[in-house]
């Protein structure tokens, strides 16, 4: 494989960019693959690429049904962070920040790590407090978090409603200093181009439309390109795990909902951060092109369209004007929505299941992107070793029926029915 | 816009309403011996299919009654709305 660096792009210069290799060779299925990983998610293919690298395992098919990077990783707003309280969230995902932080070099490929910070904003003093637990709970795994005031706010998104008369005034926040954004396609990219470089099969437009089980063991799985034996099959299909669970006669504690997001026309600089409103559900960040990137509430109902009403899209910039009056005055380039796996506690699941050979990586929710290298790795280490790793060993299925749930809001089940 | 009809008011527009997911959910028998797993079934399993979908929706802003719909996941088409004691 071509390495990319200052060197081959001033040699391709020369030839008007024209000799470029290809980043990843598109594959016919072969007849057999020690594993299958499906979809070509980032959870996929980072799954794939720590399966080949770190565990030299290479007969591997990713087998996708739409394009590569067509669904939620090509979809999401891509923050990173590991703010969360609880310990299991805050380890495994603070392990995730670090891969992130090295994940450019580790793939040769430019992932624009942008550890711009992200803020919660906070509107009361109960709020505040609870943001002064969360953030100590943070520091004490040694993730970085700081607390910030009003006026320490007001220098640093200016642009934010200060006025006597805001609706939600702000009384301060809680900072990651270290979370914030990266290109999501320039991940689904570079993990494929890496994987396929070991020798890993991308398969494009291949549904996955059954599974051959023999004495609960995995033998294959049925596809709109015919049928293709395996030892072992990952399923990492986001929104569409019920799916292909139900094949496998499984059900599981996972519901499928539209989540929208939007762009506004590119404006100067205008947001240094990623901010957060503490008064209901709404973010924004601007992208390097200028555009504000906006998101907030799910639909609310069960969905497997990728695309959302409008009624979500004006409730969630009804907040975001009550955060940033100016942006009131912005067009709306593009919308569009992506469908959640969201799982019952709100927290996802990595594990083996009740057939051999079967393992299970959904339950993401709204927050899968920030975890795609820690997901691959866990994963991949899940799927080699037919073992659970230390780090995801909260993650299990089971604990629906442990109590051992992971409910970092604290709203119980089905925390996106209002 | 989701135009949702409540079997009581009529067709009124999705801001009214609010969603209560799978219909087909029910709760164990009061006051029987019930399992762990019939429990941790009916408090965490739902249908998920992609395709039409026995629901619960409640028309909050309006006459407040809970009723069921059925309605296509993928395209988002409504075929039908029903009194919560009609079959659907
Ligand atoms: C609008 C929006 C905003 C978001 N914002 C954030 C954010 O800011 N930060 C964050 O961390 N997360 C965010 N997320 C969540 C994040 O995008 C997802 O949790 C994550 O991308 C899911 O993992 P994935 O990348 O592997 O999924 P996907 O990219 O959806 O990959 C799954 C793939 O499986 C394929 N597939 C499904 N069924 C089959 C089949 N039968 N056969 C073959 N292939 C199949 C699909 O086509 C798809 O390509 C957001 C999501 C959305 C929609
Ligand atoms: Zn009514």
């Amino acid at each position: 494989m071509q390495k990319y660096s200052i060197f081959s792009l001033i040699k391709n210069a020369f030839s008007n960019h024209k000799d470029w290799e290809v980043a990843w060779k598109d594959s016919e299925p072969k007849k057999e693959y020690d594993i299958i990983i499906i979809g070509a998610g980032g959870h996929g293919l980072a799954t794939a690429y720590y399966l080949a690298k770190e565990h030299k395992i290479t007969n591997i098919a990713v087998i996708e049904k739409g394009w590569l990077g067509g669904g939620n990783v090509g979809r999401n707003t891509t923050i990173l962070r590991s703010n969360y309280m609880f310990d299991p969230n805050g380890l495994f995902y603070e392990q995730g920040m670090k891969m992130w932080e090295n994940l450019s070099q580790e793939l040769n490929y430019n992932v624009m790590y942008s550890p711009r910070g992200i803020i919660n904003l906070a509107h009361s003093d109960a709020q505040m407090n609870i943001f002064y637990r969360r953030g100590n709970s943070m520091r004490l795994n040694g993730i970085d978090a700081v607390m910030l005031g009003r006026d320490e706010l007001k220098k640093m998104i200016p642009f934010a409603d200060f006025s006597e008369s805001a609706r939600f005034p702000i009384f301060g926040g809680l900072m990651q200093p270290r979370g914030g954004t990266a290109r999501h396609d320039a991940v689904a990219w570079g993990y494929a181009r890496q994987a396929n470089s070991m020798g890993v099969d991308i398969i494009q437009h291949c549904e996955v439309t059954g599974f051959d089980v023999q004495n609960g063991k995995i033998e294959g799985v049925r596809t709109s390109k015919g049928n293709i034996k395996t030892k072992k099959v990952g399923l990492c299909v986001a929104g569409n795990t019920s799916l292909l669970a139900e094949k496998l006669n499984m059900k599981l504690p996972i519901e499928s909902h539209v989540l929208q997001a939007c762009v506004s026309e590119p404006v100067k600089p205008f947001l240094d951060h990623v901010v957060t409103f503490g008064a209901g559900h709404f973010y924004c960040s601007q992208s390097d092109k200028g555009e504000m990137v906006m998101g907030g509430d799910l639909d609310g109902y069960n969905s497997y369209a990728q695309r959302g009403n409008l009624p979500t899209l004006q409730h969630v910039l009804t907040e975001g004007v009550a955060m940033f009056p100016n942006l009131s005055r912005l067009k709306m380039l593009r919308t569009w929505g992506g469908i959640m796996d969201m799982s019952m506690d709100g927290s996802p699941i990595i594990d083996k299941t009740h057939i051999d050979g079967v393992y299970l990586n959904c339950g993401w929710c709204y927050g899968g992107f920030k975890a795609t290298p820690i997901s691959g790795w866990t994963f991949a280490y899940t799927i080699a070793k037919d073992e659970v790793h230390e780090l995801s060993s909260k993650y299990r299925l089971n604990r629906f029926n442990t109590g051992h749930l992971i409910d970092e809001k604290g709203l119980g089940t089905k925390t996106w029915i209002g | 816009m989701l135009e949702i009809k409540c079997p009581h008011c009529g067709l009124r527009s999705q801001n009214e309403f609010s969603y209560g997911g799978d219909s087909n959910t029910k709760r164990p028998e009061l006051g029987k011996e019930v399992s762990d797993k019939d429990w941790d079934n009916f408090i965490y399993l739902r249908d998920n299919p992609r395709g039409k979908h026995s629901e619960l929706w409640h028309h909050v802003a309006g006459c407040r009654q809970w009723f069921k719909v059925l309605r296509d996941t993928s395209t988002h088409e409504i075929f039908k709305t029903a009194k919560l004691t009609e079959e659907l």
